[in-house]
């Protein structure tokens, strides 16, 4: 019988919450949680389970790493699940960043699980499988049973098809593949060619992709002279969220008065808080300027650096959110900033 | 939202604990933070030792809005 590892965060490893999303990466020689469904579905058995906090991950990449892989130097496996991450963006990060570590020093077949709007999609597509996954966990039975059938297909040694056959984000590696009608590549150009030459609708066999990146805005020249904006994802707002911006997906975004302010107060003085659903909210509940630096942007108008800190700030939620949503958000933040004569800007997120 | 910003011609950066998600979404501008729940000042340090911090970390983002930058850019803090 084949060996399979799963990897997990401290949710679906069955720590806790966001207040523990700092647990340090450990092994266990049993399946926790999640890893008894792979379990379940899989031809092989989960020999061991690794659970890590996202944060941990996010904060110190490379240690979780380093650690993780002394974890499995003496440990057999044939192949490593991570997830499946859903929406969850650190998840799909740590899944992303140790599943390639585990690829690259073990050489073993690594498959995941993220929903299409996880940016650990982009960012690690290239380097494991992943499949598209649900929002959330109420999901996790069908994007479990999708990495195990294309898992156990791999550990049976059966024929893999293209990614779009197979249903996992492109990776955009090349193989050597015969077409079963087997028409030879001069005979598709041409047909290609024809069928552009008539301005007919024809799919290239090299789709290059879009990058979408935005021009470098120029610098600024006297930081002395212009007005500097505040904006952040991190959910800061006054106590009582007078805009009702949800702490997670949010569609909704928030501008406060903070003109009269040397710092934020804190939760306790009834003033600012966070609502965002995706980080522990202890230290931002205690000192919101560890999010929104309202202080420190005042010393530095106080010292000359800079000429002014626009009156309000920007607040939104940046977990779960769509990336639609967000870009529309940014957008209307954007033109209002633009039309109040605001020239630069510090965005934090959390 | 933070390439929305920049699209309208002002510059903007980015103070994020993942800089590799912050690239991937297209941020240009980049200065890190030392974590997700409190990314300008640790807790379990002393205020001053935030303060110093936070202080140090905001003003090299300010800096980096002064810099003229070529590429995607990652600017380092010393704090």
């Amino acid at each position: 019988m084949s060996k399979a590892i799963v990897y997990l965060n401290q949710f679906f490893g069955q720590i806790g919450g966001e207040d523990v999303a700092d647990h340090e990466p450990e092994i266990r020689d049993e399946k926790v949680g999640a890893a008894m469904l792979y379990d379940q579905l899989l031809d092989a058995d989960v020999t061991h389970t690794i659970i890590c906090g996202d944060n941990f991950v996010g904060s110190n990449e490379e240690e979780a790493i380093e650690r993780i892989i002394g974890f499995l130097e003496d440990k057999e496996f044939d192949i490593f699940f991570a997830g499946p991450a859903f929406q969850a963006g650190r998840y799909g990060n740590a899944c992303g960043a140790i599943g390639k570590a585990v690829k690259e020093e073990f050489g073993v077949p690594v498959i995941s699980s993220m929903n299409e709007e996880n940016p650990g999609v982009d960012m690690y597509k290239k380097d494991i499988y992943i499949f598209p996954g649900g929002q959330s966990a109420a999901k996790m039975r069908d994007d479990v049973q999708k990495m195990v059938d294309f898992g156990n297909k791999i550990l049976n040694d059966e024929k893999l098809l293209p990614a779009e056959e197979e249903g996992y984000f492109k990776r955009g590696i090349r193989h050597q593949y015969f077409l079963p009608d087997e028409t030879p590549a001069y005979e598709r150009a041409i047909d290609m060619l024809l069928k552009k030459i008539n301005d007919e609708e024809f799919e290239s066999e090299l789709p290059i992709p879009e990058l979408d990146t935005v021009e470098i805005a120029d610098p600024i020249k006297d930081l002395s002279e212009i007005t500097i904006a505040l904006v952040t994802s991190g959910g800061i707002v006054p106590i009582d969220n007078p805009d009702r911006i949800q702490s997670a997906s949010a569609t909704r975004w928030g501008k406060y008065y903070i003109d009269d302010l040397d710092e934020l107060k804190n939760r306790r003085q009834e003033a600012f808080k966070t609502i965002h659903a995706g980080y522990d909210p202890a230290a931002a509940d205690t000192d919101p300027n560890r999010v929104v630096p309202v202080d420190a942007m005042r010393q530095y108008e106080k010292e000359g650096k800079i000429g002014k800190l626009y009156k309000y700030f920007y607040s939104t939620v940046g977990t779960g959110t769509t990336q639609g949503e967000a870009a529309r958000m940014g957008q209307e933040i954007a033109k209002e900033l633009q039309e109040d004569g605001v020239q630069a800007v510090i965005l934090t997120s959390t | 939202m933070v390439k929305e910003i920049e699209r309208t011609g002002i510059p903007v950066v980015q103070m994020a604990n993942l800089i590799p998600v912050a690239k991937t979404v297209g941020a240009n501008r980049m200065v890190p933070t030392i974590s997700i729940p409190y990314p300008l000042g640790d807790p379990s340090t002393s205020e001053e030792e935030q303060w110093k911090l936070r202080y140090h970390r905001v003003g090299v983002a300010l800096d980096a809005l002064t810099t003229d930058i070529e590429e995607q850019t990652v600017f380092n803090v010393e704090i």
